[in-house]
Order: C-alpha cells, then sequence, then structure tokens
C-alpha cells in the first residue's frame, strides 16, 4: 500500500489552521446572508482535507473510495430532498 | 498456504487483504456514523431556515443567532485548534505503527490522548458556564428566556447545542478510551507493524470525530453571531 510522507501530515495541518483563521476572518467582517454559506463552504474544504489525507483515503483502494461516497451519498440524499421540502414551503404559499 | 503467518486471519488470502478488509469495514461503521449525526445537523438547518407551523413562520434564524452569542467564540476556537492538533498527531502515530516505531507510537498516541482530554476539559467548563447562565432548557433547570416571546426558539438552539455537543463529547470519551487501550497494548509491546491497522481504523474514528466538530464549530458559535 501506498504510504503519504508525514510532511504530507504538517502540511494539511497548516491548512487546516489557515482555514480556522479564514472562517474567523469571515465571520468577523460581516459578508450578511452569505455568512453562513461561506463558514458551510470552509468547513466542507476543511472535511475534505481531512477524509482525503489524515482519513487516508487518497492513498486507499477504490473500494473505500465507494463505500466512502456512499456514506456522502446517502448523506445527500437526506439533506437535498428533505431541504429542498422546507426551503419552497413559503414559495408556494 | 504453505507459509501462513500468526498474524494473519485463515480466511485472507495475504496481509493486504485483510488491513483493506478492516479498513473497509471501519468506513462501513462510519457510513452509519454520518447518518446518526447527519439527522441531526438536518434538524438544525430544518428548525433554522423555516419551521412552517404556519406560512408566516420564517423559522428561528433570529433565535439561533441570539443563542450563538451566548457561546464564548474563544474557548470554541481554542477547542478547535487542540481537536485539530490531536488529529495530526493521531496521523503521525499511525505512521509511527507502521514503521515499528514503538517509543514514537507510545509518545503520540499519549499527546493525542491529552488533548482529546484538554478538549474535553474545556467543553466540561463551557457546559458549566451554561448552566450559571439559566441557559439549560432542559431537567427542570431555570431557563433564562423561558418567559419571554423567544421562548420556544431559544430552548431549540440550546437543546440542539447540547444534544450536539453531548454526542460528539460522548464519541471523545470512547475515543479517549480507545487510545488509552491502544497505549496499554504497545506499552507492552502488542502493537507489532502487522497489527498496525488497528492504531490506523482507531485514526479513522478519531478523525471522524474532529470532522464532526468541524461543522459543529460554525453551526453554532460562529456564522449566527454576526447575521441575526
Amino acid at each position: 500500500m501506498e504510504h503519504p510522507q508525514t510532511r504530507v501530515y504538517y502540511v494539511v495541518f497548516a491548512a487546516l489552521m489557515v482555514l480556522l483563521i479564514a472562517t474567523l476572518v469571515v465571520a468577523e467582517i460581516n459578508v450578511g446572508r452569505a455568512a453562513f454559506f461561506v463558514a458551510a463552504l470552509i468547513a466542507t474544504v476543511k472535511a475534505a482535507l481531512i477524509v482525503l489525507y489524515f482519513m487516508h483515503v487518497r492513498y486507499s483502494q477504490p473500494l473505500t473510495w465507494i463505500v466512502a461516497l456512499a456514506g456522502f451519498f446517502w448523506l445527500a440524499i437526506l439533506f437535498v430532498l428533505t431541504l429542498s421540502d422546507y426551503v419552497t414551503r413559503h414559495a408556494i404559499g | 498456504l504453505a507459509s501462513h503467518p500468526a498474524t494473519l486471519a485463515h480466511h485472507f488470502e495475504d496481509s493486504v487483504q485483510q488491513r483493506q478488509a478492516a479498513e473497509l469495514g471501519m468506513w462501513l461503521f462510519l457510513a452509519t456514523e454520518f447518518m446518526f449525526f447527519g439527522g441531526l445537523f438536518l434538524a438544525y438547518l430544518v428548525y433554522r431556515v423555516g419551521y412552517p407551523v404556519d406560512p408566516a413562520e420564517r423559522g428561528y434564524a433570529a433565535e439561533f443567532a441570539a443563542g450563538s452569542r451566548h457561546m464564548d467564540l474563544v474557548l470554541g476556537t481554542i477547542n478547535t485548534a487542540v481537536l485539530l492538533t490531536s488529529s495530526l498527531t493521531m496521523a503521525l502515530a499511525v505512521d509511527a505503527a507502521e514503521r515499528s516505531r514503538r517509543a514514537a507510537l507510545i509518545r503520540l498516541l499519549s499527546i493525542t490522548l491529552v488533548l482529546g482530554l484538554v478538549f474535553l476539559g474545556i467543553k466540561a467548563f463551557e457546559y458549566y458556564h451554561k448552566y450559571e447562565e439559566h441557559l439549560i432548557p432542559f431537567a427542570g433547570l431555570p431557563f433564562r428566556y423561558s418567559e419571554t416571546q423567544q421562548a420556544a426558539g431559544m430552548a431549540t438552539y440550546f437543546n440542539l447545542y447540547f444534544l450536539m455537543t453531548g454526542l460528539h463529547a460522548f464519541h471523545m470519551v470512547i475515543g479517549a478510551g480507545i487510545l488509552s487501550f491502544l497505549i496499554w497494548l504497545a506499552a507492552r509491546s502488542r502493537l507489532p507493524a502487522e497489527r498496525a491497522v488497528i492504531v490506523f481504523n482507531a485514526g479513522l474514528y478519531w478523525h471522524f470525530v474532529d470532522l464532526v466538530w468541524v461543522y459543529l464549530f460554525p453551526f453554532f458559535y460562529l456564522v449566527t453571531a454576526r447575521t441575526g
């Protein structure tokens, strides 16, 4: 199995810390209603770094990718189908 | 099957297949954990964006914003940094296990454990502060918003806060137990490189718990503080 160099973990850690500071800065400068989406986007970039490098998925077998992706896919079904109802109810009145 | 080493279960072709099967099984478990926490994050979003009791009801966005102003942003940020650092030391511990560096493995697992306990200590301090501020809306405790017009929304925010961060903290306690067990195994030289997948899978669990916090932090501490 392919192994990453430990240097990769330090680089990912530095990126995560930069993103933590970025999310605080965004909250501080007040970008209005977009703030929640920006914060969720930054959190998702952090999550992707953790999954791909710390959780090793980038170096794992394709079968592991499929299971990990299936987990996120089912989560997406849960969120998209439910929220597509709740956020559009007022539109129909 | 002429040379079947003691560390290889007899139903596996070779150690690579055995290792990949263990990793796959852990990911299947984590997929169920995604759904477990996912339902709670979805509940948060539904209450926040719209809880249509009637068409005029626009959700508890204002109450969630007011609730988040009670959060200690400094402690939340410190805890995020503590948890991200513990993920780094956990990843390094897996590397040490795979390279048979026993002393480094014990040291890195111990640092990860201490960071996890620091996180739980700060969390406990925050909970106690919420208790002092009368911000616990259950267990018959006095809730400072109970007589206001915002009562339902504020209670929803703090119920979700304690449920989601509490469930996360519970996962941290289990993780601390797993780390303690691994340190004990390593100290007794019972974690050779052939069994490093045990450390690897414990790492997957620890990183998953970190992942949940990456979302909990902005959902409860950050954004709503300034958009309300």
